[in-house]
């Protein structure tokens, strides 16, 4: 082990503003959000890429950010769950996740918003069987994804 | 984040109506969370503070015969460490719940010592940031001498085990006896008696999605600590942690806001807490622990894993079950931090949903080189539940009778309500035969044989099975009692705070920890119904805070009972607030009779002259900022606080007797498995969970408890183990392993519900949310229904992997030794 890293520059748009920062060539994608850059609405639920909570966007294509490292999205476009809603206008997908009680502590919801987020982007009326493919790599253990799958059916409807 | 403009906030407030509860008002706190705004622990920063990483012991039992941290107390960047041996010298053990031998146990925050578990904490090593802590902890030097390991608890009392605390002298921790009725006058009377050698609950929990977690700041000059976390049951923590740091509970500040999922696994924290504690003084910054992954795997909150061994049942001919004896082994792993509790929970639902009334159980719990047991959703209950419910299965495959009239026949039935169990619990209400119509009904019973017939063609096994089971709500803490007679607990309690503040703003605090269970938006239906006004001018302060003042003993979140315990105590201080608010005007307005006055509208008027009003704006800037002149015996302050407070009785420790709950709420779940005899993989291919819990305040948020629940179960029914192998190595230490359900898994689930309101509860609720324990029973019944004809193996653990219904498949005659019917 080494205690002493590498660093490096990088910058990255999230939500539409660019951020310079220095960082820890080792450093994940999730911590330098999370914690170098205070958007802690992506969260953290297991280190291992199986659960989905840290979902983000990052150059049109959802990836879990605890596997990447930030250097690795030096220059890209990010977007997390905090760039979902404009004006304070909650997009249909958020509304529809709290119409139909799709959330209950709310810990995965911003990961589970982003993956059907994308999800609803490359294809505005998915099949069930697409709907729950795209949920696949999201954890959730207080719903049951019975309501989430609601919610993001009800979304597709809507945005026919 | 994007620009600079501040979008004030957009108010829409709904149309008051009549009766808010009762009815599916969206949750106040999903604004909040689907925007990625909510707080969790993880999320609050402090400046120069520093992020704690836990060295975890590699070996499931061993002597510790040194700890060098130099090393890594030497790098840049590495602010301290904390070792067992400084632990030892500044806490005393956690005060022990038991009565000898595991009073006599020496637990601290850190291991002294010795280890007994893979993961338990050794060192904690803290550093400026997350990856140079956990960096830093691979330069701690431990050397260990491993001594042998016990992980099997039916090994763990054979004279050659090795023991694993010294000092209580074996491995048994806690034991007792109970028993009710007349079993010889049962067992004389049955036609027939039922003998089950062994069944076997396994271990696994509800891994919350956010795993443990504190910030925590010492605050020098007054000595106190404010424990930022997501502790589900602050009142416990401060219990344990205070004594073992020697401060008194007013030193230690608990705050909470939003926590990812508790389900009893975030009871147990306060080893953690104390480490954070200690670290905050001796280094004198903030410090940051958040559990990673694997960690919680390792060392959180188990579920309790149970053996039932010589079990035996008296029965009739037709079904009539008479009575029971068993023995329960109870495997605690290596630490008591809430045990041996475990030994008398499972009493709350002694004879499950049946009449029968001679029951004798000898339970026995012991330490084994596993993490330690905690609650987790059905605490104890769910593994009895489980047993009565295999019971009842088992006896009607034996006896070839159908279980679904088993269960009918045996049932306490809706007209014996309030029923009296034979250890004096009080079943409330309910109506659980009428519940089961309603489960067949939703999973298509009555086409159930030509569904089987169907299935054949296609070459599958189909089974139907039942799972029954209370979720006994809001503890009597005087069965403790049952456990240590010394412990001085008994009742319940918990507090709410409602005020009217000097703009007019309805302000409630509670003293509960919420984590998902929507306690913001129920808490305000029940203060717009009294206030008469909107849900939306109801502010519910997001979380707890010992700061607030609005906590008692038992306050927080566990065990079913917020829709009891929280809202009865919104319910009275509202009404407190109510009188005063009618008080004042009646003053204002010139001694107008009490009476005379309602609230309508978000203002106090006259009834018979609607146009003489005060609006609450003008209450709360009277009371707060324009007082003079008022009545000197005009006794209101607006800010009113009350402490609800079950009605209960201290139990009859010799004779094991009383009412331990106050409430049972209720679930019947069916499920239809289809099984490939070819390979044991199987399908839910049809389930129905029908829920009863008396008047429903939201029925969004009950439905949504019942199938969070059901999910649970059915993880823990099919795949969901935390499994060691016999050197004690924890074999699913991450979700890889540990597989827990995901979108494509869950099967078709239909909800249907039934409502008996509780006699015994301010407003007819009863606590909810753990029930879907039933989803294991009726998962493991289907397995069994659908193995009938094709080797009639027995259903003997609560989790069945396609492996082990395929080992079952082929091997019945392995489980069929386990069973033996005699006649009586």
């Amino acid at each position: 082990m080494s205690a002493v890293s590498s660093s490096k520059t990088i910058a990255v748009t999230i939500n539409d503003t660019v951020y310079e920062r220095e960082v820890e060539a080792r450093k994940l994608l999730i911590h330098f959000i999370r914690d170098d850059l205070d958007f802690t609405g992506s969260h953290i639920g297991c280190d291992t890429g199986n659960c989905g909570a840290c979902s983000v966007i990052v150059d049109g294509v959802l990836v879990k950010s605890c596997m990447m490292l930030a250097v690795q999205a030096d220059g890209a476009t990010i977007e997390t769950v905090e760039g979902l809603a404009e004006g304070g206008e909650l997009t249909a997908l958020q509304q529809s996740f709290s119409d139909h009680h799709a959330l209950q502590c709310g810990y995965c919801t911003p990961g589970m918003l982003m993956s059907a987020t994308a999800l609803l982007r490359t294809n505005p009326n998915p099949t069930d069987d697409q709907i729950k493919k795209a949920l696949q790599g999201n954890i959730c253990r207080c719903t049951g994804y019975w309501n989430i799958f609601e919610a993001v059916k009800a979304a597709t409807a809507d945005m026919a | 984040m994007s620009g600079t403009t501040v979008i004030p906030e957009r108010v829409e407030t709904q149309k008051p109506q009549k009766g808010w509860a009762g009815q599916s008002v969206p949750r106040k706190e999903d604004k909040r969370l689907v925007q990625g705004e909510g707080v969790f622990v993880d999320d609050i920063k402090r400046h120069g503070m520093g992020y704690i990483f836990f060295v975890r012991s590699p070996y499931a039992h061993a002597h510790i015969t040194s700890i060098d941290v130099s090393k890594a107390e030497a790098i840049k960047g590495v602010y301290g460490t904390l070792t067992g041996e400084e632990v030892a010298a500044l806490t005393d053990p956690f005060f022990q719940l038991s009565t000898p031998p595991g009073a006599h146990l020496k637990d601290y925050a850190l291991a002294v010592g010795k280890v007994r578990y893979v993961g338990e904490a050794v060192v904690a090593v803290v550093a400026e940031t997350r990856e140079l802590a956990r960096d830093a902890s691979e330069l701690v030097e431990v050397e260990y001498e491993p001594l042998p390991p016990v992980t099997d608890a039916r090994r763990a009392e054979d004279p050659e085990a090795p023991i694993l605390h010294e000092d209580s002298g074996s491995n048994l921790m806690w034991e007792g006896v109970y028993e009710w009725g007349d079993l010889d006058a049962a067992f004389a009377e049955a036609d027939r008696v039922v003998k089950i050698k062994e069944l076997h609950f396994h271990r696994f929990n509800s891994t919350p999605l956010e795993t443990n977690g504190a910030l925590v700041e010492y605050n020098r000059g007054t000595g106190q600590w404010t424990i930022h976390t997501n502790n589900q049951f602050p009142g416990f923590a401060a219990i344990m942690m205070g004594p073992a740091i020697r401060c008194g509970l007013d030193k230690l500040r608990f705050v909470t806001q939003d926590i990812g999922g508790g389900f009893g696994n975030k009871i147990t924290s306060h080893p953690q807490l104390v480490v954070c504690c200690l670290l905050a003084r001796k280094l004198n910054r903030p410090v940051q622990w958040t559990e990673w992954r694997t960690d919680f795997h390792l060392s959180m909150s188990h579920g309790n894993e149970r053996w039932f061994h010589d079990t035996e049942v008296a029965v009739k001919e037709d079904g009539t079950l008479l009575g029971f004896r068993t023995c329960a082994l109870d495997d605690a792993g290596a630490w008591l931090r809430y045990e041996p509790l475990g030994g008398v929970i499972w009493a709350q639902v002694t004879p499950g949903m049946y009449r029968w009334r001679n029951i004798r159980l000898e339970f026995t719990q012991v330490a084994t080189n596993k993490a330690p047991v905690s609650p987790n959703r059905g605490y104890s209950r769910m593994q009895h539940l489980w047993f009565t419910e295999r019971v009842i299965d088992i006896v009607a495959h034996e006896l070839g009778l159908d279980p679904v009239e088993v269960r009918k026949r045996n049932y306490v039935r809706a007209e014996d309500m309030p029923y009296e169990t034979p250890n004096g619990c009080v079943y409330d209400s309910g109506d659980y035969a009428q519940m089961l119509d309603v489960a067949l009904d939703l999973i298509g019973w009555s086409g159930a044989e030509e569904r089987r017939r169907d299935a054949a063609v296609r070459g599958k096994l189909l089974g139907v099975g039942i799972g029954s089971t209370l979720d006994s709500g809001t503890n009597n803490f005087g069965q403790a009692r049952m456990i240590n007679p010394e412990l001085q607990f008994s009742g319940n309690n918990e507090v709410a705070t409602v005020k009217l503040d000097i703009f007019g703003e309805i302000v409630v605090t509670l003293g509960t920890t919420p984590q998902g269970q929507g306690h913001e938006t129920t808490a305000a239906q029940i203060v717009a119904d009294i206030l008469q006004c909107s849900v939306d001018d109801v502010h519910v302060r997001a979380g707890h805070d010992s700061y607030w003042n609005s906590h008692a003993g038992f306050s927080g979140t566990y065990a079913s009972q917020f829709a009891v315990t929280g809202l009865s105590a919104v319910k009275s201080a509202t009404e407190m607030l109510a009188a005063e608010i009618k008080k004042l005007a009646s003053a204002i307005f010139g001694g107008v009779p009490v009476e005379a006055l309602e609230l309508a509208e978000g203002s106090v008027r006259i009834k018979d002259n609607p146009e003489v009003a005060l609006p609450f704006m003008a209450c709360g800037a009277i009371i707060n900022a324009n007082n003079a002149g008022l009545p000197e015996d005009l006794d209101v302050t607006l800010n009113c606080r009350y402490v609800y407070r079950p009605p209960f009785q201290v139990p009859d420790i010799e004779r094991k007797f009383g009412n331990l709950t106050l409430t049972y709420a209720a679930q019947v779940h069916a499920a239809v498995v289809e099984i490939d005899p070819e390979t044991g993989y199987y399908e839910i291919v049809d389930y129905a969970a029908v829920d009863d819990c008396g008047k429903r305040i939201n029925p969004q948020i009950v439905e949504g408890q019942v199938m969070g629940a059901t999910a649970q179960a059915l993880g823990a029914a099919m795949h969901e183990v935390f499994e060691y192998d016999e050197d004690g190595n924890l074999l699913t230490p991450n979700f890889y392993d540990y597989h827990v359900p995901h979108a494509l898994d869950m099967p078709p689930l239909r909800t249907g519900n039934i409502e008996s309101p509780s006699p015994f509860t301010p407003l007819g609720t009863k606590g909810m949310g753990e029930g879907g324990g039933a989803g294991i029973h009726a998962v493991c019944a289907a397995i069994q229904d659908a193995l009938r004809g094709h080797g009639d193996a027995i259903v003997y653990d609560s989790c069945n992997p396609y492996h082990r219904v395929w080992d079952m498949l082929q091997h019945p005659e392995r489980t069929r030794e386990l069973v033996e019917v005699v006649q009586a």
